[in-house]
């Protein structure tokens, strides 16, 4: 569960949250410029807060004396536009947070066509990742992320990069993808349809 | 009338680059086939292309760093020291001779210091390698500095939020992703190295086997008559050069 009460003075204004989370998927809904990327930012360590304190599952990832940088967080972020390596095919995307953990190439190999598998993408193993569609790089994007077993997933508008056609049906896809792994889940959007979609949890920021 | 003129002045200017050019490689005979492998011009080789390699490396070592600070550092005087790199490339070579040989020469600036040292640089390899540095690096380090801005950095995010640390994400994101730039600043850098006369001649002076690379060789021996030589050596160097230039634009094309 994550436990996390920070400060950061941004451009415009001082960003403040607290916030209790435990299993499940929670939505935070604001509009752009209210600073969920940076809350996501701030989880991740790709930004450090000016005060105040992140704590997961008991660790302490930041406080007035630790800063833990975010190669030590074990936190599955997914970016926006994804984020896949250009260079990279979909199985070598997927296969990087192993690959970080010096996961010989066999046990890699292996759980990377597990993961792919279970996100019915195992056809995509071989293919580049700027000639797939954008749902298809969103599930690449989440096995990649998932596959590092994270103690908390962050999603950042994770359908905003999808045209709208597409939205509707890879969001349904998403709710189901999410209550299957079923890690806890940080999902920040602006779109109202996103918090429809996820009912349990959600809160609002302005 | 006027698309006639556009097109009879930009031919002017090509035929005056390439007709020199083109003379000088039909000036290729037996004789000049023979003298390139003559001692004297295998010594300016085997000396321009260690050198070169040499001079190659360490700007790579320094100067990838320097161009990384330049492409994501904010700091005050920036814009200077992006300046101040880019400086070598406008300044005469013999200025940049001149200016290593008061500061690092037998009686310069650090002359008494490296004297004590036991160390002599003009007048020897070491000076080569230094005015080929000094000469050359930029073109590195305008490209790299280039290439590596041009990456994404969430992209750079992503691998750290997957666990691999800033300098393994350098080195499997980062260097990847620039390497076009990377690798066309390398090539322009070394050609720009191996084609060095003025500060190579004015701080490592001109000695067989010691400072006399290729170009100072192509001097030498246009000097002492031996147009053979200097023709021989001048048709290698196009050569090369011509290679370069097309794997640059082969590099350019894979960004």
């Amino acid at each position: 569960m994550l436990e996390l009460d920070v400060r950061k003075r941004l451009r415009e204004f001082t960003f403040e949250m607290q916030l209790s989370l435990e299993r499940g998927v929670t939505v935070v809904v604001g509009p752009s410029g209210s600073g969920k990327t940076t809350l996501l930012r701030l989880i991740a360590g790709l930004e450090r807060p000016d005060s105040g304190h992140i704590v997961l599952d008991g660790r302490t990832l930041f406080d007035e004396h630790t800063f833990i940088p975010p190669h030590r967080r074990d936190v599955g972020y997914v970016f926006q536009e994804y984020a896949l390596f250009p260079h990279l095919d979909v199985a070598a995307n997927v296969g990087y947070g192993l690959r970080a953990r010096h996961v010989s190439a066999a046990d890699r190999s292996e759980r990377v066509e597990r993961m792919l598998d279970r996100l019915e993408i195992a056809q995509l193993a071989h293919a580049r990742v700027t000639e797939i569609s954008g749902g298809q790089r969103q599930r690449v994007a989440l096995a990649r992320a998932l596959i590092i077993e994270p103690r908390i997933l962050l999603l950042d508008e994770p359908l905003s990069a999808l045209d709208p056609s597409t939205r509707v049906r890879v969001r349904g896809e998403l709710r189901d993808i999410l209550d299957r792994v079923g890690v806890p889940t940080l999902l920040v959007t602006h779109d109202e349809d996103d918090r429809a979609a996820f009912p349990l949890r959600s809160l609002s920021i302005a | 009338m006027t698309r006639a003129a556009v097109a009879i002045l930009a031919a002017v200017l090509l035929a005056f680059i390439v007709i020199p050019l083109a003379g000088l490689v039909g000036h290729l005979g037996p004789n000049e086939l023979a003298a390139i492998t003559s001692p004297s011009a295998l010594l300016a080789l085997r000396l321009s292309f260690m050198t070169t390699l040499i001079a190659l490396a360490v700007t790579l070592v320094l100067g990838t760093p320097l161009a990384y600070i330049l492409a994501r550092a904010d700091f005050p005087g920036r814009k200077i020291v992006d300046a101040l790199v880019d400086l070598p490339i406008v300044i005469p070579p013999a200025v940049a001779g001149l200016a290593l040989l008061l500061v690092f020469g037998r009686n310069g600036t650090f002359g008494p210091f490296l004297r004590s040292m036991g160390i002599t640089l003009s007048f020897t390899t070491a000076a080569v390698v230094m005015a080929q540095v000094f000469v050359s690096s930029p073109f590195y380090v305008r490209a790299a500095r280039g290439g590596l801005a041009q990456v994404d950095r969430q992209l750079e995010a992503a691998s750290l939020t997957l666990g691999m640390g800033p300098l393994r994400t350098f080195a499997f994101v980062t260097i990847p992703l620039a390497a076009p730039s990377l690798l066309g600043g390398a090539l322009l850098c070394w050609a720009r190295a191996l084609g060095e006369f003025g500060a190579t001649i004015m701080f490592a002076g001109n000695l067989a086997g010691v400072s006399q690379t290729l170009p100072l060789a192509v001097y030498l021996n246009l000097e002492s008559g031996n147009l053979p030589v200097a023709t021989a050596l001048s048709v290698a160097l196009i050569f090369v050069s011509l290679i370069v230039i097309s794997l640059v634009r082969l590099a350019e094309h894979r960004r």
